[in-house]
């Protein structure tokens, strides 16, 4: 008789639990006898949380190695004063005295599913083309690839041809972004997609913590709880805050791929970095020049406004884009206002709505809003702009990916504000010209002296929609 | 250093006066700083709580349902704003122990302030975590804040396991049963540390006991009047 029929655990179900995690022992919901049982027959394996690597310390769940981010605790466990990591606190303190686990017993099956996708769509020649390197780079498991894709190229949809593929060999994937909003987009998209594959969302707010789906859709964070996971990672956005700038989170995603395993790149302003290795050859990309409704991307036109910083300090709008505002070209599109603060975003809002009211622009001041980060009611905001119920939203940088409104006009105030760089810009000029119904729109640049981020967001522009075959 | 809020680095100003002596460092930038809310003006002389009267609503209820108020009073430093409940969430509940560094200061200048003139012999005792609650967070926020005073510390309550303060409506905190047990008996004036202070309940609890078994006399320091 084999030695687990009496075991009081189901080895399947446990494998398909923790099988391509790294868990702290509070996260592992099992009793202590069974937990033990588990670690001495080996199908889990202990790891130290927090190593001394040359005279600095290093966390193990998100390889954290700056030392004001580590800190001492005088342990009422242990009885010892020990360092924990600060960084990754939000997901449960990793102390020192504490280990890490990690699944070794029998891995799950992922299931082949025949015929998994249930989109009903179209690609055009474009996106199709793109989704055939996708399913490539899955099929011969290349390591690496970039899509390229400017804003507005339909990105998701070149995916699931991908997707398909993968599921139709028992991989798992998961399609990681940085932005928690994206991931609550992505979902019913994806489901629809998808219609008989189980998917999970995780992000910080999720309530569905298990993260056991064979398709998983995560915040880059939530990366920090896998190892040797996925056969397939989608990294959407990888340019956008916070995974450019925090190291952990690149880190999370090369420990969360298998050692076999394809990671597929999306972004529309890759970073200097990528840049540098496409044009090194170091790694493989295919580019996106056209929107799916294969028009070019607006060209942002720069305006100089004097006395735009003494304007912005006593909360008025730039002289210069009361004067536009007035001969838009098209007066019936709504209009998106990007400022660099949210203090800015708050003030200005009711001198604008005055201004506008008076210059006839708006009809009510209820029809002019704002929005950032840290508003409670920033999703009804967002969704009350799509709706048309409000005619300007003033916004910081929040909005400036992942949105999509159909028929807007775009003004940033004091472009030359040190948080648009040229990824931003180029985002926020993305987001003007989205539907085939009105696939162009205005981007104002308002600011008092161009800056390098500037001039190159508009070179970038142009290039790209040269290399989309548009002259000019 | 850098800021332990918001990690910001902090870059010291030099002027004639720190110039050939260093300031101590601070914990957190100015611009965190000056969101913490300090209680200042007219304040309840039982709680703390700013109020223009001189015992508020809560501490007349108090007066009228005890005999007699086993507690002195209670000084407290700062408000409940929302910086302080994100430090708080992040502090107790995530456990990120170091952020009580961010108080040391301000409860050493209470400490000058209200009860420095008091007896010498006055000993802090911080109020105790259940041994349960204890194993789940790794350490007391009450004793990481009783030890930055500059007198003796010592535990002598324990807690019995019960369901989280947090988690009652104001009239069942309020009818609890005492969830404390004195281990040794104190015959010296004590101040009880702890870190929010809402209804008072918790800290009449402890100065219960402490006072039915002989300490002439019980004070409460809280890090913030909920």
């Amino acid at each position: 008789m084999p030695s687990n029929v009496n075991a009081p655990f189901n080895l399947k179900e446990l494998s398909i639990q923790y099988d391509g995690k790294l868990l702290l022992r509070k996260e592992i919901l099992l009793d202590e006898p069974v937990f033990q049982q588990l670690l001495s027959s080996n199908y889990l394996t202990e790891r130290k949380s927090i190593i001394r690597k040359n005279l600095k310390f290093q966390c193990q769940r998100c390889g954290n190695q700056t030392a004001y981010l580590f800190a001492k605790i005088p342990c009422q466990l242990c009885h010892h004063t020990h360092v924990y990591c600060r960084k990754c606190i939000e997901m449960g303190r990793v102390s020192e005295c504490e280990m890490l686990y990690y699944w070794t017993g029998p891995t799950p099956k992922w299931l082949r599913h025949a015929h998994p996708c249930s989109w009903q769509g179209q690609l055009t020649s474009v996106q199709r083309q793109a989704a055939e390197r996708i399913v490539a780079a899955i099929r011969n498991k290349e390591s690496e690839l970039l899509v390229w894709a400017v804003c507005g190229a339909g990105k998701t949809e070149m995916l699931f041809l991908g997707i398909t593929e993968a599921l139709q060999h028992g991989k798992r994937i998961c399609l990681a972004t940085p932005r928690a909003d994206v991931v609550r987009e992505l979902l019913p998209r994806l489901q629809k997609a998808f219609s008989t594959v189980s998917i999970q969302a995780l992000h910080g707010g999720s309530g569905d913590k298990h993260g056991t789906a064979q398709l998983m859709l995560a915040t880059t964070h939530q990366l920090l709880r896998y190892q040797n996971a996925f056969d397939v990672i989608i990294i959407d956005e990888i340019d956008a805050f916070p995974y450019h700038a925090d190291p952990s989170l690149p880190f999370a995603s090369n420990r969360a791929k298998k050692a076999e395993s394809t990671t597929i790149y999306l972004t529309a302003t890759p970073r200097k970095q990528q840049k540098e290795l496409i044009r090194r050859k170091k790694l493989s990309h295919i580019f996106v020049p056209i929107r799916f409704h294969g028009q070019p991307l607006p060209v942002p036109k720069k305006i100089l406004s004097h006395g735009l910083k003494r304007d912005l300090h006593n909360h008025l709008p730039p002289a210069a884009f009361l004067k536009w505002v007035n001969v838009r070209k098209n007066p019936n599109r709504q209009l998106l206002i990007f400022v660099p603060s949210i203090l800015l975003a708050e003030k200005i809002k009711p001198v604008l709505a005055i201004k506008l009211k008076k210059a006839g622009v708006l009809k009510s001041k209820e029809k002019l809003q704002s929005v950032h980060a840290s508003d409670p009611d920033r999703e009804s905001k967002v969704q009350a702009f799509r709706e048309r119920d409000t005619f300007i939203l003033i916004t910081t940088t929040i909005l400036e990916r992942g949105v999509t409104f159909p028929s807007v006009d775009v003004a940033i105030f004091d472009a030359g504000h040190d948080v648009f760089d040229e990824a931003a810009l180029v985002q926020i000029a993305g987001r003007a010209g989205r539907s085939p119904n009105d696939p162009t729109g205005e981007v104002l640049f308002f600011h008092n002296g161009k800056t390098e981020a500037m001039v190159q967001a508009i070179d970038s522009i142009k290039s790209m929609n040269k290399r989309g075959g548009f002259s000019k | 250093m850098n800021c332990l809020w918001c990690y910001n680095e902090i870059i010291p100003e030099i002027t004639w006066t720190n110039l050939f002596q260093l300031d101590k460092p601070k914990p957190v930038c100015n611009s965190c700083a000056d969101k913490l809310e300090q209680l200042q003006g007219d304040r309840c002389i039982k709680c703390s709580r700013q109020t223009d009267a001189e015992i508020c609503s809560d501490c007349q209820w108090w007066k009228a349902n005890q005999e007699t108020d086993p507690l002195e009073f209670n000084y407290s430093v700062f408000a409940y704003n929302e910086l302080m409940q994100e430090i708080i969430a992040k502090w107790k509940y995530r456990g990120d122990y170091a952020l009580c560094g961010i108080f040391k200061t301000y409860l050493e200048d209470a400490f000058q302030e209200r009860f420095s003139k008091l007896k010498r012999e006055i000993v802090v005792v911080p109020i105790p975590l259940s041994k349960e609650r204890a194993k789940e967070r790794g350490f007391n926020q009450a004793k990481a804040l009783a030890e930055f005073l500059p007198t003796k510390c010592t535990d002598i309550l324990l807690r019995k396991h019960g369901e989280k303060q947090s988690k009652k409506t104001r009239m069942e905190r309020i009818d609890t049963e005492n969830p404390f047990i004195l281990e040794n008996p104190i015959n010296k004036p004590v101040i009880l540390v702890d870190d929010i202070y809402t209804t008072g309940t918790t800290l009449r609890h402890a100065a219960d006991l402490l006072k039915n078994q002989g300490c002439p006399a019980i004070y409460g320091l809280t890090l913030i009047r909920g």
